[in-house]
């Protein structure tokens, strides 16, 4: 008989209250996914209030507060608070985003924390990327081309430069993938949305010699056909890119090829 | 003894990476290339690390888009240094960027492009051409995500060169015998493990120190790690009193708008609306260098000229660039002024401050990375087994004043050099040996002090109290009684220390441990930034004191060199190297700074 539930120990259940309302001038409430490696208890799910009249725009600046201030071992990624190195995705009301990046006026009055879905999660709201990135390592994400020895550039015209706006802009936040049905199924062979985006990122360089061979590599019924269009992805990325595109157009460079 | 109490793994490799930005990838890519066993340890996943925030770009005499040369390229950087900068490193710099740049394209970065293909080069602050005549445009770009388009890039060239890495790993400290570096000890994250790395050669890639400030651009994780354990090591810390403040923050949150900016055509306004720069640069305006820009930007608002209901910023337009430009030369900032400043950069000005932004400061190196100044005492002596690249070294390029597009260069330059002479010293070196135990005892005790810290201080309350210091007492202006205000206020903050309490106690992901070994790191910076800023009697580059308003060339042309020895500042000087190290190019001759 197929298990339908989750395991016992991995349903959330009531954590922590921390503090209350009172005396707030603006206060939201927030509920923050808790777990640790040291214990065998399940994950718990901490309530508290923060008073956004004290404290800055984004969620990231709440979360950082609550750090500072309310719960010091709560733990989290975080580096650069201008969504450019990745850190701090996570699933914020049920949208996988970063947190530095996402102002805390767009919620009501509560506001959700949770690792991004799917993943294993090490602690409290970070999750174990290293699959997602062993994949990345898979597509082997580098030039192929013949070295050169010259001592000048490579030409690319400014038009097959612009080819790559759009997919080198990628942090690796794994917002896009982690949101992505097909990739919480099939992610031990479906590379998911931001891999693929950095597949075609090299398959669209005028500077790579090896499109042929990239493209072969994707053509099984796994790594690039688990993706059903559901472009959740493209939702997702919080830089405004669309890994769902990227993917249709390898589909097609590979049927092109085929017929 | 603690040690007992942990599980640690020993490692042993020829040579041992601490930190993964632009200066540790690329040292990490020509040590892996030339086959040494290489460990890069790293706190935060690669291309998480700081550089990726770079924007504006990388110079090089390229010559892409106009006449150049690597000499007018090096006299700017002398000039922007304040005459502090070493004009031996200064030269090789200049003369090897061309080779860096076009390297990093041949790796696959996805510069911006020319109608002819080439790569595209903006105009930047302080970047001339004929030694002073007009303005260059040196400073190569891939849009306004330049940093994160090179970092991205190496650490892709790590993966094809099979690079090891070690990540969310945390550097406790520096393994020392008898005055050479034997290896690393550090604490996986993920695992809750110390590890040691025993190593012939370690080279700290570990950035800089902006966190020590209130508001910089500065990442949360630029906490100077390296420069700590250094410290601690009982080795100097150069010219730490020279913080860069940016002129272009945004207003609050302090995230970086680039240089680039004004490179396309930007100006400032005050709120009288009019470009104030023309009267302090008249020939640079915009674009003279970062200090000159912050201090008249401060000035401004000093004489109620700021812009804001308090008064207390300045406008960065943009608006005259047209939506087009901004959409292919600046896209990157104008998403962040959205975000940041709720501005759309086609219809209003950015509401900008000077932010605290990179530290010329550092350890002490020389042209190929090894670190010089022992910890008795000597400060021209290579310290052996160990070399400080990117930020968190000093060899010094920068001097008192960093122009800007020239940090991605100095990453790419030393960070290649630094691998060449690591392979070159590794020849005579053996695989490093496991030493005593007894060597790196100390640091676990030290750590495990904080782990089990019970005070009733908390590490955010004392980090908002030094960090407040630091903005008030070591900024834009400075001068002896805000100073001392200052070495007094972060003394008290460091004897606040002893109390600090943390409440988790775990080994795994404990980043309320983190936070205060990184808390403790930033005070030991601050303390040597302040005196060595109370002692400097002169203003010069980033250093501007009100009560010695002028260059002092006979008494103040010397770097300074900071110990900490049980708990005392030490300071000591040591000449500005004038001798460029080449036939091909004569000392630029210190001469008073105009823009």
């Amino acid at each position: 008989m197929a298990e339908f539930r989750l395991p016992k120990n991995s349903r959330p259940q009531k954590g922590a209250r921390h503090n209350s309302d009172l005396g707030m001038k603006s206060p939201r409430r927030f509920e923050i996914y808790r777990w640790s490696p040291d214990s065998d208890d399940p994950p718990k799910i901490d309530e508290l209030y923060v008073d956004l009249a004290t404290c800055g725009p984004m969620v990231l600046d709440a979360i950082i507060k609550i750090k500072d201030e309310i719960d010091s071992s709560l733990t989290f990624r975080r580096s650069c608070r201008e969504g450019i190195c990745g850190s701090c995705a996570m699933n914020i009301n049920g949208v996988n985003t970063l947190a530095c990046t996402q102002p805390l006026d767009d919620f009501g009055d509560v506001v959700r924390l949770y690792p991004l879905p799917h993943m294993p999660v090490i602690k409290d709201l970070v999750p174990d990327l290293s699959h997602f990135f062993e994949q990345h390592r898979s597509i082997e994400p580098w030039l192929k081309a013949p070295e050169i020895v010259s001592n000048t550039e490579r030409l690319q015209s400014p038009e097959d430069r612009e080819k790559l706006d759009g997919s080198y802009e990628c942090i690796l936040c794994a917002c896009c993938s982690t949101s992505c049905p097909s990739y919480w199924w099939n992610s031990d062979r479906y590379l998911g949305p931001a891999n693929l985006l950095q597949a075609y990122r090299w398959i669209a360089d005028s500077r790579d010699e090896e499109t042929g061979s990239r493209l072969e590599s994707l053509n099984d019924s796994f790594s690039l056909y688990r993706c059903h269009t559901i472009m959740n992805c493209t939702n997702a990325c919080p830089k405004g890119l669309n890994p769902g595109k990227a993917i249709g157009e390898i589909k097609s460079m590979i049927a092109k090829n085929e017929s | 003894m603690p040690t007992g109490n942990y599980k640690i793994q020993h490692h042993q490799h020829d040579v041992v990476v601490v930190g993964a930005g632009g200066a540790g990838l690329r040292s990490c890519l020509g040590l892996s290339e030339a086959g040494l066993s290489t460990a890069c340890i790293t706190k935060v996943f690669p291309t998480r690390s700081h550089t990726v925030a770079a924007q504006g770009g990388m110079s090089a005499a390229l010559a892409n888009m106009g006449e150049d040369d690597w000499r007018w390229h090096m006299y700017d950087t002398v000039k922007g240094s304040d005459w502090l900068g070493d004009q031996e490193a200064i030269s090789f710099m200049c003369k090897e960027a061309p080779s860096a740049v076009i390297e990093l394209e041949h790796y696959g970065v996805p510069f911006s492009r020319t109608d002819e293909g080439k790569i595209y080069q903006r105009a930047f602050g302080g970047m001339t051409t004929n030694f002073g005549q007009g303005q260059a445009q040196r400073t190569c770009a891939a849009a306004d995500r330049t940093g994160h388009a090179i970092l991205h890039t190496l650490y892709q060239q790590s993966l094809k060169h099979n690079a090891e890495f070690f990540i969310e790993y945390f550097a406790i400290d520096l393994i020392m015998e008898d005055g050479e570096c034997r290896g690393v000890l550090a604490w996986c994250l993920e695992t809750g493990e110390l590890h040691v790395f025993w190593a012939g050669q370690v080279i700290l890639g570990t950035g800089g120190y902006g966190r020590a400030y209130f508001s910089a651009t500065s990442a949360h994780t630029c906490t100077g790690d390296g420069n700590a354990m250094a410290l601690r090591a009982g080795l100097p810390l150069q010219d730490m009193e020279f913080v860069q403040f940016h002129p272009t923050g945004v207003y609050g949150s302090g995230c970086l708008i680039t240089e680039g900016a004004r490179g396309e055509g930007g100006f400032l306004t005050n709120a009288d609306g009019e470009r104030f720069m023309e009267r302090y640069a008249p020939n640079a305006k915009d674009l003279a260098s970062r200090d000159v820009v912050s201090r008249s930007m401060t000035m401004e608002i000093r004489a109620g000229r700021g812009v804001g209901r308090d008064e207390d910023h300045i406008y960065l337009h943009l608006e005259h660039l047209g939506a087009d430009i901004l959409a292919e030369r600046l896209p990157g900032i104008s998403e962040t002024a959205r975000i940041f400043a709720g501005v759309d950069v086609c219809k209003s000005p950015i509401p900008v401050i000077p932010t605290v932004h990179y530290n010329m400061g550092g350890i002490p190196t020389n042209i190929h990375g090894e670190c010089i100044g022992s910890a008795f005492g000597n400060d021209t002596e290579v310290v052996p087994g160990l070399m400080a690249i990117g930020e968190a070294g000093c060899v010094s390029v920068h001097g008192a004043n960093r122009l800007g597009s020239n940090s991605l260069l100095d990453l790419i330059v030393f960070g290649r050099a630094s691998a060449r002479r690591a392979v070159e010293n590794a020849k005579t070196k053996p695989l490093a040996k496991r030493g005593n135990n007894a060597l790196f005892e100390p640091a676990i005790s030290r750590f495990d002090h904080m782990r089990y810290s019970d005070g009733g201080v908390s590490t955010a309350s004392i980090r908002l109290k030094m960090q407040r210091a630091m903005q008030s007492n070591c900024a834009v202006f400075r001068n002896q009684q805000v100073l001392e205000e200052g070495v007094d206020e972060i003394e008290a903050t460091i004897e606040r220390l002893s109390d600090v309490g943390i409440k988790d106690r775990s080994m795994i992901w404990n980043t309320d441990l983190v936070e205060a070994l990184e808390l403790e790191n930033l005070l030991s910076q601050a303390k040597v930034t302040v005196h060595s800023a109370l002692a400097r009697q002169e203003s010069r580059g980033a250093h501007a004191r009100d009560d010695f308003p002028d260059r002092d060339d006979v008494n103040w042309m010397s770097h300074t060199n900071a110990r900490l020895n049980n708990g005392l500042v030490g300071l000591s000087y040591r000449p500005v190297v004038l001798e460029t190290g080449t036939t091909e190019v004569e000392t630029i001759a210190p001469k008073a700074r105009v823009y």
